[in-house]
């Protein structure tokens, strides 16, 4: 529900992505036209940065509904990001700390082929789509956000999961030198751990997102690669993952060890269970204005038709 | 001194509608963030809760200032903490939930941490009615009784704020110290006003009073048939007596 905010950093105190990125090249430049003096290499490998915006990706057609995105700073401004900060605003400003190039994904567990895995390579081998899906947080606002990503079924079956493989552990960065609250163990337990059901994770929805808006996942929203689930509640959508490991028993996830009688380990979106301390009837529409009225949630985010035959045999209040 | 205080009550009344100022400005310009709903739950619902918590800390600065004046800055501030508190419900069912007494109906219902808004609510909705010379009037001995809810209004305001949180539960805690130390202060006195009274009047011990008879001195008396006398006596008896 509430998370305070105390005070909103202009959006124009924010600094502009790209001239993060150019201030990034700038310095690769000079390290490279550095490394090509002394050693009498080319510096124009340096210069070779990951795409920054995609252009001509196609848009997959998953859902079936075509849904408006939610105003792309809107986004890129409100995000829980505990690691950092309790505030959804200052979040933006302090994730850009975060080293995220290079980056590597360990695969690992019950799996045949265990492997690390450098993001480039993973992004290169999978055909990246566009996936515009309802974003539904646990604290009862949306968002509709246009990811760009591919399934997450398609990394696995590179990995070969064995048939002893039930659950799926994600597990993200652990970086206390840039995340103040990891630092000071504030509030959670870190790194921040989340897990699906191997049926959830294979499920055509669930993705690995890389970007969104046609551009790179911005630092506060998960950079470089984060689970995207859209039926479940947002904390289940892990960021900045590292670690993808497939397990026999379920894993313990951050907020259920937490507070297991207020997260589940489904947290599947159910307007019929709501949070013990608050609704999940409704849900504030993050990007109207003050007259746009409450959306009346959804079971599984209105996802129920692709995923329901998932938990066709269990009590969704008792495995809420 | 007439003048000095009547300015005094200007100002301050001036004062308390700052932040509405403030907060009507940040409307204006769209500057309330990206959930600006949710941001005037929080800055109207603070706002109440910082003059609720003003309003408490008038008895205690009376007690140590002997200043009699404050008890009306004291109803003033109730009052501006109820004005705060009715615009925060009056966003809650008019801009959030948009008058659908449905969705509002559930939303109570499901909601914990909004039942205690609710009860804080009603209470403070009371004293304010209630607070005008009339309403003193009309109460007699009651209206204090009425009026110390005012101490369940404000546990309710807290745990409101603190339930609705998902997690980090700094945040309220500087109110929380706060409202603990004006209970505190009360408490204190209450402790102190009660030994006082038992410094006076020894009202745990028991006193019986007795009438016995003593044998007469024979030289104070020429009466010689009369060799007893009554004396009274007080002892001490139990308290299990």
């Amino acid at each position: 529900m509430i998370i305070k905010t105390h005070k909103d950093i202009p959006s124009n105190e924010i600094t502009d992505p790209l001239v993060f990125k150019q201030r990034r090249q700038i310095i690769k430049a000079m390290m490279g036209s550095l490394a090509a003096g002394v050693a009498g290499v080319s510096a124009s490998s340096a210069l070779a940065e990951p795409v920054s915006v995609w252009s001509n990706i196609p848009k997959a057609n998953t859902t079936g509904e075509s849904l408006i995105a939610t105003p792309s700073d809107i986004v890129k401004n409100h995000t829980n990001y505990y690691e950092f900060t309790f505030n959804k605003t200052d979040a933006t400003q302090l994730a850009q700390s975060l080293p995220t190039d290079p980056w590597s994904v360990e695969i690992s567990g019950e799996v045949e082929n265990p492997a690390v895995y450098h993001l480039e390579d993973i992004l290169s081998q999978q055909s990246l789509q566009e996936y515009i899906y309802r974003f539904r947080c646990v604290e009862a606002w949306s968002m509709v956000v246009p990811w760009i990503g591919f399934p997450l079924a398609n990394l696995l079956k590179m990995a070969k999961p064995l048939s002893s493989a039930q659950f799926v552990q994600f597990t993200a960065i652990y970086d206390p030198k840039t995340m103040p609250n990891q630092r000071d163990n504030a509030m959670l337990e870190w790194p921040y751990v989340e897990g699906l059901r191997i049926d959830e994770a294979m499920h055509h929805l669930t993705i690995l997102a890389a970007g969104m808006y046609g551009e790179r996942m911005p630092k506060q929203n998960g950079a470089p690669l984060r689970l995207v689930v859209p039926w479940k509640y947002g904390f289940k959508s892990i960021k900045a993952i590292v670690k993808i490991e497939l397990v026999k028993r379920p894993p313990v996830t951050t907020w259920n060890k937490y507070a297991p009688s207020d997260y589940g380990f489904y947290s599947n979106v159910n307007p019929e269970v709501p949070h013990p301390r608050w609704s999940q009837n409704s849900e504030r529409q993050l990007g109207g204005s003050f007259f746009t009225p409450r959306r009346k949630t959804e079971l599984f985010n209105g996802y129920g038709s692709q995923v329901a035959s998932l938990y066709s045999d269990m009590d969704l209040r008792h495995f809420f | 001194m007439f003048l000095p205080s009547i300015s005094l009550w200007l100002f301050i009344t001036l004062a308390c509608f700052l932040p509405l100022v403030g907060i009507s400005l940040d409307i204006a310009s769209n500057n309330l963030g990206v959930d600006p709903i949710q941001a005037l739950h929080i800055r109207l619902g603070d706002w109440s809760l910082r003059f609720l918590w003003l309003t408490l800390t008038i008895t205690p600065l009376q007690t140590i200032t002997k200043w009699r004046k404050m008890a009306d800055y004291r109803q003033m501030l109730g009052l501006v903490a109820f004005f705060y508190a009715s615009l925060h419900v009056i966003v809650y069912i008019l801009v959030d939930h948009g008058l659908d007494w449905h969705l509002i109906a559930v939303d109570i219902i499901e909601s914990p941490y909004i039942w205690l808004g609710v009860l804080a609510y009603l209470i403070i909705f009371a004293l304010a009615i209630s607070s005008p010379k009339f309403g003193k009037k009309y109460l007699g001995k009651n209206w204090k009784k009425l009026h110390r809810l005012i101490y369940l209004a404000a546990i309710a305001v807290i745990i409101h704020y603190y339930w609705q949180l998902k997690g980090n539960l700094a945040e309220p805690l500087f109110y929380l110290i706060l409202i603990l130390l004006l209970f505190g202060f009360r408490i204190a006195v209450w402790i102190k006003n009660r030994q006082f009274n038992r410094m006076m009047i020894p009202s745990t011990r028991k006193i019986r009073v007795k009438t016995v008879q003593r044998p007469l001195d024979v030289k104070q008396t020429d009466i010689p048939s009369k060799t007893m006398q009554n004396e009274l006596v007080i002892e001490e008896v139990d308290m299990d007596d």
